[in-house]
């Protein structure tokens, strides 16, 4: 059972600490994908998890032993590098048969394992080839090669698809998914590319500035964000905010509205959220639609990005904010056109004005 | 029109880039060029060639005769073989003791690194002729472990032409400065792959460090080659001497063989310029293979 379970843990570089206390239960065979801006700290926890950085606190267990003190190599992971990490002077064979080289396998032993990961990865043609001579596909193939041939169990990826371009990304992204399935094999994942984390993950952890603001399933992140943090951070486009005032409040739901919103009743679950006062109201740009008249919202159009199965609308609402608003049909605006707006207002989301310093929010 | 004014240019550029490398090129070739041709001539004619052309060609009386005269005078055969041992046994240490001490340095998180290392930097500007007394002093009372047991004295010796010069700061720098551009990933993919930290300097950072083994490699092999003072300080026995100190077997008189000098200078030049030339081959090669990313 390779669970992989992180509990408190801290790191700090001098004074300054840039992971901040995280808890994480990561199951046997799940796949765990860490999410957030540049600098959240999602690398850094993912090379503790490897043991390539240090842990400055708290506990990881990997497989029900703590493993803070033991050397990268006695963990039982593998971890796939963003620069694929594949050594220039050897050929894709010796690349990929690195590891078992160093563990003494023998040479029959070799041949069988390099062979049965370059058949799963399909580069069979590949292997008396150098780096050099290698696409960047490929080469990232190669890393993921050296990877499972030792039979880990846990996968680490740090950001393995960042540096391939878009139609790549999407093949090897499924490939990724396959490889999951056919290995069963716990991974870990960091990435900043949400389209990555909500396509792959079993489980999304959202970091930001050393804590974790939530973790779930994607589903459970894009429909039920637990702050304003993970709100904008899944989805795209990103979900649109606007500050309302909270004229009532009763159970789950409060009444709002503002000089922009006509009053409406929204769901009002989250932890935070005042009875009264100032809140922050988002709706997701898919939940706007264009209505004739008695919209809740009225702007006018900055701009429109039509991209044939949907329509992208930029609106100027009156006091010179603004809001996107995705259309599932090619239509045509013309800027400075008046629009009425609607949405269901059971489908918003309301959150307290200071939410995204949520701490551990799952 | 534009094509063929463009084509002008090039040409024209062309042309002036292939006239700077010739000229850069005849700099360096005539002086070999001049020893070499002098090598054949007489004394006489050799001195009278001085002012024209001819210094550089082959004409005149030409023979072989410096050549028998300088083996003759002294036993060259001998200092070829002492300065090609001594040169290579020291170079093949350095390569092996500063990589080593660089991978140290880059590598391996130890307690002092900083300051060991700027102890180290500040070791460049000293010459070695300032430290030669003491070190002569130094290597007069060395033990050393030898056939009959322990012996006192390096003086007289291969080793004492030799160990002092394997470690020297600047190689240890070029080495440092090297490894600290390798690609970390590298190092950390073998670390997760379970490599020891010498594998990982047998069969990870060494294979790619090809220029710098070549530039410290040449850099090394002529310091050593080229070296006098010290073997004239600590070497006395004629059958371990080096080139160099071997040059004064031809000067120490009145009238100068200068076709001999030229005969002895023409063969002590070939194992430089040989190594030199094998090891740009592996220089180019090394950054050829290495200018890759990933």
């Amino acid at each position: 059972m390779a669970d992989v379970l992180l509990k408190a843990i801290k790191k700090s570089y001098g004074p300054v600490e840039v992971i901040k206390g995280v808890d994480i239960d990561i199951n046997d065979g799940e796949f765990v994908v860490f999410v957030g801006p540049s600098g959240c700290g999602k690398s850094t926890l993912l090379r503790m998890i490897a043991g390539l950085e240090d842990i400055s606190g708290g506990t990881l267990e990997i497989a029900g032993r703590v493993v803070n003190d033991i050397e990268a190599s006695e963990r039982g992971i593998a971890m796939v590098f963003q620069s694929y990490a594949i050594f220039p002077h050897m050929t894709v064979r010796e690349n990929v048969a690195f590891g078992l080289t160093i563990a003494g396998a023998s040479k029959a032993e070799k041949e069988a394992k390099v062979a049965e990961a370059a058949r799963i990865l399909q580069m069979e043609h590949l292997l008396d080839r150098r780096p050099s001579q290698l696409s960047g596909g490929q080469r990232q193939r190669v890393a993921i090669g050296r990877a499972i041939v030792r039979k880990p169990e846990v996968f680490l990826f740090d950001e393995p698809l960042s540096n391939l371009d878009a139609a790549l990304r999407l093949d090897m992204r499924i490939e990724i998914g396959k490889l999951h399935k056919s290995l069963g094999a716990t991974m870990v994942y960091v990435t900043h590319d949400q389209v990555e984390a909500m396509t792959l993950a079993d489980k999304i952890v959202v970091l930001k500035d050393g804590y974790v603001q939530q973790i779930g399933a994607p589903m459970d992140l894009y429909h039920n964000p637990a702050n304003r943090f993970v709100a904008g951070f899944i989805g795209a486009p990103s979900m649109n905010f606007l500050d309302v005032e909270i004229v009532s409040r009763e159970g789950d739901s409060a009444r709002i509205h503002s000089d922009l919103v006509s009053e409406i009743t929204v769901p009002a679950w989250r932890e935070g959220v005042p009875f009264s006062g100032r809140a922050t109201l988002g709706i997701r740009p898919q939940d706007l639609r264009t209505v004739d008249t008695g919209g809740i919202l009225q702007g006018n159009v900055a701009i429109a990005e039509r991209l044939g199965i949907e329509t992208v609308v930029d609106i100027t609402l009156k006091d010179g904010s603004r809001l996107l608003v995705s259309l599932p049909e090619d239509r045509v605006f013309e800027p400075g056109q008046p629009v009425e707006l609607g949405f269901d207002p059971a489908r918003a989301h309301l959150f307290a004005l200071d939410a995204e310093a949520t701490r551990n929010a799952a | 029109m534009m094509a063929a004014v463009s084509a002008d240019n090039r040409g024209l550029r062309l042309a002036t880039r292939y006239a700077v490398l010739l000229l850069v090129a005849i700099i360096f070739v005539f002086p070999l060029l001049f020893m070499a041709m002098s090598s054949l001539k007489p004394d006489q004619q050799l001195l009278s060639d001085t002012d024209s052309l001819r210094a550089f060609l082959p004409v005149g009386d030409i023979s072989f005769n410096n050549y028998f005269a300088a083996f003759e005078r002294a036993p060259i055969g001998v200092f070829v073989f002492n300065s090609v041992l001594v040169t290579g046994i020291t170079v093949v240490l350095t390569i092996l003791v500063c990589s080593l001490a660089g991978f140290a340095f880059v590598f391996l998180d130890w307690t002092g690194r900083g300051v060991v290392f700027s102890i180290l930097l500040a070791t460049l500007i000293i010459p070695y002729e300032t430290i030669f007394i003491p070190l002569l002093l130094m290597a007069s009372q060395l033990p050393w472990i030898g056939t009959e047991g322990i012996e006192i004295g390096w003086l007289n010796t291969y080793r004492v032409q030799i160990i002092p010069f394997i470690a020297d700061g600047l190689s240890i720098f070029l080495f440092v400065q090297f490894f600290k551009d390798l690609p970390r990933e590298l190092i950390e993919a073998s670390r997760v792959e379970g490599a020891s930290w010498w594998f990982i300097y047998r069969r990870v950072v060494m294979p790619l460090s090809g220029p710098v083994i070549a530039t410290a490699a040449i850099l090394k092999f002529l310091f050593m080659y080229n070296q006098y003072l010290w073997p004239l300080m600590v070497v006395q026995a004629e059958e371990i001497r080096p080139v160099m100190v071997g040059l004064g077997y031809f000067t120490d008189q009145l009238n100068v063989p200068w076709g001999e000098v030229m005969a002895y200078l023409t063969i002590i030049t070939i194992p430089v310029l040989a190594f030199y030339l094998s090891l740009q081959r592996v220089f180019i090669a090394s950054v050829a293979s290495t200018g890759v990313k990933g």
